[in-house]
């Protein structure tokens, strides 16, 4: 009994339990300071929430084969691109039609569907060249295009006052979406109280019903022919599957949830982030789907929702628990994260040979 | 027939140089573009040549020891800030302080370098991956240490370098007052600001009669002599360096006053030198072995793991120093933000001047180096001229450095897998 405890902890790996109990501990010293439990556990929930699609995003890429997706910016710049269009359709047909904040989100995840397929596609293709490198190539790929849309954001026609810049070109680094309703149209959608906790329900729910269908799709014959795919090609190539269609298949799927994550991410958030914004969004996801469980080869369901729990619910305690030891220790939130992120992918990244 | 072989031959050049042939075409385009004073193109570009140079020769010995490119040189580049930061505090100036300098980070470099080869030695195969995630969790490291525990846990009295707060190292470090052209201006000690520091007409001209003597000497030796269209090149290129210098001298324009900074170009110079015999002495070879084949080198008895590790080792050093050299031009730097960019800058350099992820060489570096940065210097100032906006400029320029690494790994993983299949799909005989 003890011996098979003992063997699921070597599993698990010294990175992922000093996280674990970091995470206890951070916990234990919030409730020891008497900080707002009830504050903390809403701001969890809304964090995880915000970033689970993108964190989900992963899966596809991993057990498609192509490891965990680095260059998952791409999907979140095709998102970005469908909530510009459709904030832009929005004050264009203003006279005429007015929209309210659900339909504009649903409206920009629709739009930025064609992109995401696209560039998925493209990129999926591109990842069955470089067999063996995909990793490298994923963030480079995906810290180029970040770079060019930098550029591009400056002369794409965009009219609408909020996101244009007044004088000069250009859209706005940042683009507001509490104007238009948009802001937080998940998170307060049947949002209730437990006490004092104020529950994101349909942010959860949205969570929810996009890892069903990420679950479901794993059932699916396509899905079990992805895994086969990933898990051993030779013998996939030798049953009949079409190894590089599954592996296209993995990444135009974690590119459109990427597109989606995004935009779940930005309502919550309630800004659009342009620019730089999308840079090293992928880190984190890639150090949450590890955290949660997960290797460079093997993930599930079980392990994006566990570390997502994990590595956003430390980000929230850490920063006031360090606040409240002293007030210099301001930035303390910001290295650890830096840390265990980075600490995280490496550890990850060491196991590859050692075979899972 | 010679004119087939020929056309042939300018075919395979203009493929395998690809990049390099463009970036001139781009750097050029963009000068003209920019409508640039030639005085303040040639000021930035001795200064910047000068400064990074050093960096991104400590490329080379990772790429050749078959590690690819080491994103992970930013950590050798906060051990020199870090370097800094202490001589500063300790109010050691010029010449003398960055020496100390130099002593202190090296053998943090080697610790440093050690770490890291373990690293890769556990990361075979996705050594520049590693690199990179550790650069950037090394700046996690770096932050804790100095931005927060420095005054408190580890004191520090001083309130130029600490914030108000008492607890950390202030968002810049400004090194006028003590390093700043420590290296550059060698003679600021004595009151001689221009010991070492010819001028650069000068020094185009000297440098050109000292080729020429070189030429003479290396063709007597080995009697060998250059191709003749190389030749040609070479003297055509000497005639025009030498007139354009002694014009200058002559007309006394501003140009006289761009000084290059000699003493910084010996240490460059010592490292090249370096570079160049080190791979002639067994370890070099064995590197170069461990660089082409892991297994065949293990079969032939050389210890791969041990030979990776110095070879980060050395590099880590290399860009340590680089990275002090750099900053003792700046003058001044970000504490928290100055080595983010050295490791793209550096590999699109190097890459630019026509290096792969399994080959590099001197002259790559220098000249990456050079058309690096003037494209980076011409790239705002043609955004200006043609778009009404530097901001495009700068964009653009990063996104080059961006683009050709992404270009360069992606043809490489490509290459690398035609040849793998190529290998198990070759017919038995």
């Amino acid at each position: 009994m003890l011996k098979t405890f003992l063997n699921s902890l070597r599993d698990f790996g010294p990175a992922r339990i000093i996280i674990f109990g970091f995470f206890v501990f951070l916990c234990i010293t919030a409730v020891t300071l008497q900080l707002d439990l009830a504050e903390l556990l809403t701001s969890s929930l809304v964090r995880i929430g915000m970033w689970g699609v993108l964190v989900l995003a992963m899966l596809p890429a991993i057990v498609s084969g192509i490891g965990p997706n680095f260059g998952v910016s791409l999907g979140i710049l095709c998102g970005l691109i469908g909530g510009l269009i459709s904030l832009e359709a929005a004050y264009r047909l203003e006279d005429t039609f007015s929209f309210g904040g659900g339909e504009l989100f649903f409206a920009a995840v629709l739009i930025s569907l064609p992109f995401a397929l696209l560039a998925g596609m493209a990129y999926g293709w591109l990842l069955n060249r470089v067999k063996g490198s995909e990793m490298m190539i994923a963030t480079y790929i995906g810290f180029s295009m970040v770079s060019i849309m930098k550029i591009a954001w400056l002369f794409l026609p965009f009219t609408n006052p909020e996101m244009a810049w007044p004088i000069g070109r250009g859209v706005r680094v940042q683009v507001s979406l509490v104007n238009r309703g948009i802001a937080r149209i998940l998170n307060d959608f049947l949002a209730f109280k437990v006490g004092e906790v104020i529950i994101p329900t349909g942010l959860l729910l949205f969570f929810a019903f996009c890892s069903f269908l990420m679950w479901l799709f794993m059932r699916s014959k396509t899905g079990i022919a992805m895994r086969a795919a990933g898990d051993n090609p030779r013998f996939s190539t030798a049953s009949g599957i079409n190894v590089n269609k599954n592996r296209i298949i993995g990444t135009t799927l974690s590119t459109v949830l990427g597109a989606a994550g995004i935009l779940i991410y930005a309502q919550s958030y309630g800004f659009i982030q342009l620019y730089e914004g999308p840079m090293f969004m992928p880190f984190v996801a890639v150090a949450a789907v590890l955290i949660g469980g997960a290797s460079v080869k093997k993930a599930t369901i079980t392990h994006v929702i566990i570390g997502a729990t994990l590595f956003l619910g430390i980000q929230v305690v850490a920063v006031p628990v360090a606040n409240a030891f002293t007030s210099e220790w301001a930035s303390m939130g910001e290295i650890s994260r830096k840390i265990i992120q980075n600490g995280v992918i490496l550890y990850a990244l060491t196991q590859v040979g050692s075979g899972d | 027939m010679k004119k087939q072989i020929s056309s042939q031959k300018l075919k395979t050049f203009t493929t395998n140089n690809m990049v390099t042939i463009m970036f001139v075409v781009l750097s050029l385009l963009g000068y003209f573009l920019s409508g640039m004073n030639p005085f303040l193109f040639l000021l930035d570009i001795v200064n910047r040549v000068s400064r990074n140079s050093f960096l991104v020769l400590s490329l080379i010995i990772p790429v050749m020891a078959g590690m690819g490119l080491n994103f992970s040189i930013v950590l050798g580049a906060m051990a020199g800030q870090a370097a800094l930061i202490f001589v500063t505090h300790w109010g050691v100036t010029g010449l003398p302080g960055i020496l100390l300098c130099m002593v202190l980070v090296t053998p943090l470099s080697v610790i440093l370098g050690y770490l890291t080869g373990r690293l890769f030695n556990k990361t075979k195969g996705q050594e520049m991956i590693a690199g990179l995630i550790l650069g950037f969790f090394a700046q996690g490291v770096y932050e804790l240490i100095f931005l927060q525990m420095i005054g408190g846990i580890i004191p520090m009295n001083n309130t130029t370098l600490v914030m108000s707060s008492g607890v950390g190292i202030r968002t810049t470090v400004d090194l006028s007052r003590g390093l700043k052209y420590g290296l550059d201006q060698p003679g600021a000690g004595w009151n001689i600001p221009n010991l070492l520091r010819p001028t650069l007409p000068w020094t185009a001209a000297a440098a050109v009669i000292f080729g020429l003597v070189a030429y003479l000497i290396y063709t007597r030796r080995k009697g060998v002599r250059l191709s003749k269209p190389k030749l040609v090149l070479m003297i055509l290129g000497g005639v025009i360096i030498l007139y354009w210098s002694i014009y200058q001298i002559q007309s006394g324009s501003m140009i006289n006053s761009i000084r290059i900074p000699l003493l910084t170009w010996f240490v460059i110079l010592g490292l090249c030198l370096f570079i160049f015999f080190f791979f002639r002495t067994k370890l070099g070879q064995d590197m170069r072995t461990v660089g082409q084949d892991r297994e065949v080198a293990a079969v032939a008895g050389i210890q791969v793991d041990k030979v990776r590790i110095i070879a980060i080792i050395m590099s880590m050093v290399m860009a340590s120093w680089g990275h002090i050299i750099f900053l003792q031009n700046m003058g001044a730097f970000s504490t928290y933000g100055s080595h983010e960019q050295i490791g793209l800058y550096s590999v699109a350099a190097i890459l630019i001047g026509g290096a792969t992820v399994a080959k590099a060489g001197i002259g790559h570096a220098l000249l990456g180096v050079f058309l690096f940065h003037t494209l980076f210097i011409v790239s705002p100032a043609a955004g200006r001229q043609i778009f009404g906006d530097a901001q495009v400029g700068e964009y653009f320029r990063v996104f080059v450095a961006y683009g050709v690494i992404g270009v360069t790994l992606a043809m490489h993983a490509w290459r690398r897998l035609l040849q793998a299949r190529s290998k198990t799909e070759m017919p038995e005989v």
